[in-house]
């Protein structure tokens, strides 16, 4: 007897929302993320560039004289874009290898690193630096492989990697789901390993079609915004700020460039990144 | 069959179209990325059951709860624990890392007896039996020369819990006064508590019930107190927080408003704000009148009239005067100080950064009369006197001949002594009595490190190596080869803190008493033992009453026995908490007038203190020498350990590019100033202080005072790893202590300086 194989369509669309308000810079985001993810370490990482942080937290400055001098911190994962229509963000229509790919279940934009043979295309494609390249091989100095995470495949030299919000916590999760028969899971059964650490709880982290969700109503915060947003990337990364210079910087326009209705600004004063 | 040039082409594109239709390349280039992918060099971590084990942190002195997930018998990931009464789920990122600590490639392995030259590196491995028996018979020398008091320890344990108490037990036993934990700003919080409330109690702050934070430089939100529970609280806070400091911290920009400052001036606008609150009478009449004394002027017994805080606030501290000393305004400090006192639940903190500097007498009594005028101590949302942790009840050690005479001597840093009678210890007089002390009277024969690494945490680095260096005998019980560690004759390594048990009492800030359990998470990697169990070892091979006053068989069996019933929950439930515990009230001061004393009623030799001042801010090194045009201040960030750990790999990999370039580090300096120094950003400097000098990288930033450079605190480690070693500079190479007249302690904020283009 043939069990009928139900395809249920899922329309989950995975996201978060980053209170910058909240947001005091403390790193544990990255650490966390670093740990949960087999993140290789060199022994200098001071050269930002090649320095593998799947999620990275900037800090801005509205770059005003002393003493009105104000500082921002903005955390950047990969920020799992939709694209104009659905699957199309910028570094998976460019990959020659399929070693990217956009989840119609889930949302989320994988890396398949068995498949990737690090031509960068993807890194040149996205417009957030959240993708990474393994100039060399990970190593961990003897002893210190015993912390490594089975849930996650350690990459090799050669290869692209980025956040995946913890992709494998949401497998770990359905299996548990799947497992007590059920196909949709609670809120808190999937949640990344940043949006766990922060100890502020800026970060909240669920599905954006789910009503049901924090993230679905904290989107829709007047003060929400995202990332370079005119792009036309569609990311799935909210952000929340009360400043008006906040909001400003998260669109990079230049000084003597026009800006939309939305964002104009009584005076423009151009955010700094460091 | 005759292969012509038709056929042989025909065969080949035959040949090649048909391959080229056939899966064949594709599976070619597919393996081929698959293959050249699996080195063996890559590890493919193993699979296996995975749990979770609750213990305590104690990397810093916040002891959060953590929940350590495992796959079999490895660790692999620290969680905050639910439910903890100071985390609540939460981690820093300190925390997150200790794994790096425990499988890190600082660990010492084995004990390790000194053969090449004092930090050269040179090690015999050695066994425990003849580590115990090398230092039990070097400390049984002082016994029989009988100097028992020539042995010191430095402690960086909990305070109050069983290791530094069996620790601080042996010195009493051996015969020693001279036993001291790493500096704090609890040392001078509670020393302003003993004076004002006449009791011996630790500092707690009720923040999650206040609604006006007022911050003298505490990083709220930089590792000050426990450091996870304070960015709970600031995340919840509804009110206001009010930051002041000389440097943009992550506190001050997270705050409602950030009042840059003089460094150095924090007690002076203290008080200014106290001058516009009395002014102004918006203080607590009812706790001013009821429940205090010296506010008013007095009569003294000899008929003398005596100046009460009022009187002294009100000449000395107005808001024009304290405007100039503080570099602000006078608008600034009335409204400042109005907003405060109309607050319904005001709160004023002190402590610099981290809270890891003594800082002067002055300055906590200043901002705690300041919570006082407004009846905000011992109650709820305000600074209470919590009682301080005494679970242990052990029966007092007995003690010989020997021991009592050499316990009954002086300490070496005066500490408790009629000069300075409230202090507890004083680590920078202690090393300096051993570093200026002539060849043939050192005061200190033999040392014992526990917890702890001096020669990085303890301020003016230079001098502590030279203390060291006059030591005979150094014995280090780190688990990790530290700077300290490094400068040893003998290192008996402890399990690392994921590998053992240890109570972790008081984290530090909070207002309810809470003790922590740390359990082992995985079994002890390496040829380790428990410091405990090492320290109950030493003192059993010592024999005679010393070996008495340890009964017990091991370290395990005396925390069982100390918490008696109390154990198994503890063990389970991962903490204790008297959940009833609540404001102590105004009606628990045990001064001599049982009355909140903003000025002491006690002789002014007994406290030490000059009743005409209330402040005497402290002047720092180098101050009116023309060379140094600058002032040089340290910093604290939640992502540089700067405890007795330094950053792991991890936490390295954290630290922004604006602090550390390869190895060179960064100091902040306001564009004004640069440019009067001609330094462009990024520039490599000379930063020189009355302490030493330093290559440094300029980092131009708005938010700093002109005329200060800040310099990141936590670097410059020479211990460790190639991961930290090496990297930047240790802030307390270049920075030295100044003593507080009135009580000793190490009132130091910074040094002048100056900056030159390199």
């Amino acid at each position: 007897m043939k069990k009928e194989h139900k395809h249920v369509k899922s329309n989950k669309k995975y996201g978060m929302v980053i209170d910058l308000d909240k947001c005091t810079g403390c790193g544990a985001c990255m650490v966390s993320c670093m740990a949960e993810n087999n993140v290789p370490f060199k022994a200098d990482e001071s050269n930002k560039l090649d320095s593998i942080t799947w999620m990275r937290v900037y800090k801005l400055t509205n770059d005003k004289p002393y003493p009105d001098t104000e500082i921002c911190y903005l955390p950047r994962p990969c920020q799992h874009c939709e694209g104009q229509h659905e699957g199309h963000s910028p570094c998976v229509s460019v990959c020659p290898a399929t070693a990217t790919d956009y989840s119609m279940e889930t949302g989320i934009v994988s890396q398949i690193y068995t498949r990737c043979f690090g031509c960068r295309y993807c890194m040149a494609a996205c417009p957030y630096h959240a993708r990474y390249f393994n100039w060399w091989d990970p190593v961990w100095p003897e002893g210190m492989e015993e912390s490594l995470n089975p849930d996650v495949s350690v990459r090799m030299r050669g290869i692209v990697e980025k956040c995946s919000f913890c992709f494998h916590r949401y497998q770990r999760a359905m299996e548990k789901a799947h497992f007590e028969d059920r196909h949709e899971l609670e809120e808190n059964e999937y949640q990344t390993a940043c949006t766990q650490a922060c100890p502020s709880g800026a970060i909240t982290f669920g599905d954006l079609n789910n009503e049901s969700h924090a993230v679905y109503k904290l989107k829709k915060n007047p003060n929400a915004f995202r990332l370079l947003e005119r792009l036309g990337t569609n990311p799935k990364i909210y952000y929340v700020s009360s400043r008006e210079w906040v909001r400003l910087a998260g669109d990079n326009y230049r000084p003597d460039e026009k800006m939309t209705a939305k964002h104009k600004p009584a005076k423009h004063a151009p955010a700094k990144q460091h | 069959m005759k292969i012509d040039r038709r056929s042989f082409l025909s065969l080949g594109i035959g040949a090649g179209a048909g391959i080229a239709l056939t899966p064949l390349p594709w599976k070619l280039a597919d393996d081929s990325s698959i293959w050249t992918q699996m080195w063996p060099w890559t590890p493919v971590p193993a699979r296996g059951e995975a749990t979770y084990v609750n213990s305590a942190c104690s990397l810093c002195p916040g002891s959060c709860g953590i929940s350590v997930r495992k796959i079999d018998e490895r660790a692999v990931k620290i969680e905050g624990m639910e439910g903890h009464p100071v985390n609540d789920g939460g981690v820093c990122p300190i925390g997150i890392a200790g794994l790096q600590l425990l499988y890190g490639q600082t660990r010492v392995k084995t004990p390790l007896k000194r053969v090449g030259k004092r930090g050269e590196g040179k090690w015999q491995k050695i066994s425990w039996d003849e580590a115990i028996s090398e230092v039990s018979s070097n400390l049984a020398e002082l016994r029989k020369s009988g100097n028992p008091q020539s042995l010191a320890c430095i402690s960086g344990s909990g305070r109050y819990g069983t290791v530094s108490g069996l620790f601080q037990r042996f010195m009493t036993a051996f015969g020693s006064p001279n036993f001291m934990s790493v500096p704090s700003f609890v040392d001078g919080y509670s020393m302003a508590l003993k004076q004002m409330h006449g009791i011996d109690s630790i500092p707690g702050f009720d923040f999650e019930n206040s609604d006006f934070i007022l911050s003298f430089g505490s990083g709220i939100i930089d590792g000050w107190g426990a450091p996870v529970r304070m960015f709970k609280a600031n995340a919840n806070m509804k009110g206001k927080i009010v930051q002041i400091e000389p440097r943009l911290s992550n506190t001050a920009a997270k705050a409602d408003k950030w009042i840059p400052i003089k460094p150095g001036t924090e007690a002076a606008l203290a008080l200014g704000l106290a001058h516009v609150i009395i002014k102004k009478s918006l203080y607590n009449k009812d706790f001013i009148s009821k429940h205090s004394f010296g506010f008013d002027d007095m009569t003294g017994t000899d008929g003398k009239k005596v100046k009460g805080f009022k009187s002294l606030v009100m000449e000395k501290y107005t808001p024009a005067s304290v405007a100039r000393i503080t570099d602000t305004s006078a608008e600034m400090i009335e409204e400042l100080a109005v907003s405060f006192a109309k607050a319904s639940s005001p709160l004023a903190v002190c402590g610099r950064g981290k809270g890891t500097a003594q800082g002067s007498l002055d300055e906590y009594i200043a901002v705690h009369a300041l919570n006082a005028l407004l009846g905000r101590v011992n109650t709820k949302g305000g600074v209470w006197a919590v009682e301080q942790p005494n679970y242990i009840s052990w029966p007092y050690p007995d003690m010989d001949k020997i021991a009592e005479k050499g316990f009954a001597s002086a300490r070496i840093d005066g500490a408790g002594t009629d000069e300075f009678p409230l202090a507890g210890q004083l680590a920078h007089r202690f090393v300096n009595a051993v570093a200026d002390a002539g060849r043939k009277e050192i005061p200190v024969e033999a040392l014992l490190i526990e917890g702890a690494n001096p020669l990085h945490q303890f301020s003016d680095t230079k001098a502590v190596k030279k203390a060291f260096s006059k030591i005979k005998f150094i014995a280090s019980f780190s688990s990790y080869m530290d700077d300290s560690a490094q400068f040893a004759d003998i290192i008996l390594p402890n399990h690392c803190y994921l590998e053992r048990y240890e109570d972790i009492p008081a984290p530090a800030g909070l207002q309810k008493p809470v003790i922590g359990i740390s359990r082992p998470v995985v079994a002890p990697k390496y040829n380790t033992l428990h410091s405990g169990d090492a320290i109950i070892r030493i003192a059993k091979a010592l024999g005679d009453k010393i070996e008495s006053s340890f009964s017990w068989d091991s370290y395990e069996a005396c925390l069982q026995a100390t918490f008696r019933e109390a154990w198994s929950k503890l063990d389970s439930v991962g903490f204790l908490i008297n959940q009833k515990y609540g404001a102590p009230g105004w009606d628990q001061f045990e001064t001599e007038s049982k009355l909140f004393e903003f000025i002491s009623s006690a002789d002014g030799a007994k406290t030490g203190r000059d009743k005409d001042e209330i402040v005497n801010i402290a002047d720092i090194e180098g101050k009116g020498d023309k060379k140094y045009n600058l002032t040089l201040i340290s910093y604290d960030s939640i992502r540089l350990a700067s405890g007795s750990v330094g950053n792991t790999p991890f936490m390295i990999k954290a630290v922004a590019d604006t602090i550390l370039k390869e190895n060179d580090i960064f100091v902040e300096i306001n564009p004004k100033t640069a440019k009067d120094a001609g330094v462009k950003e990024g520039a490599k400097a000379v930063l020189t202080t009355p302490k030493g000098s330093a290559n440094v990288r300029v980092h131009l930033f708005e938010g700093i005072v002109p005329g200060v450079i800040a310099m990141p605190r936590g670097l410059g480690h020479t211990g460790d790893d190639k991961y930290l070693s090496g990297k930047g500079v240790n802030v307390h190479d270049l920075i030295g202590p100044v003593e507080d007249p009135a009580s000793g302690l190490d009132a130091a904020w910074g040094i002048r300086a100056k900056l030159a283009k390199a």
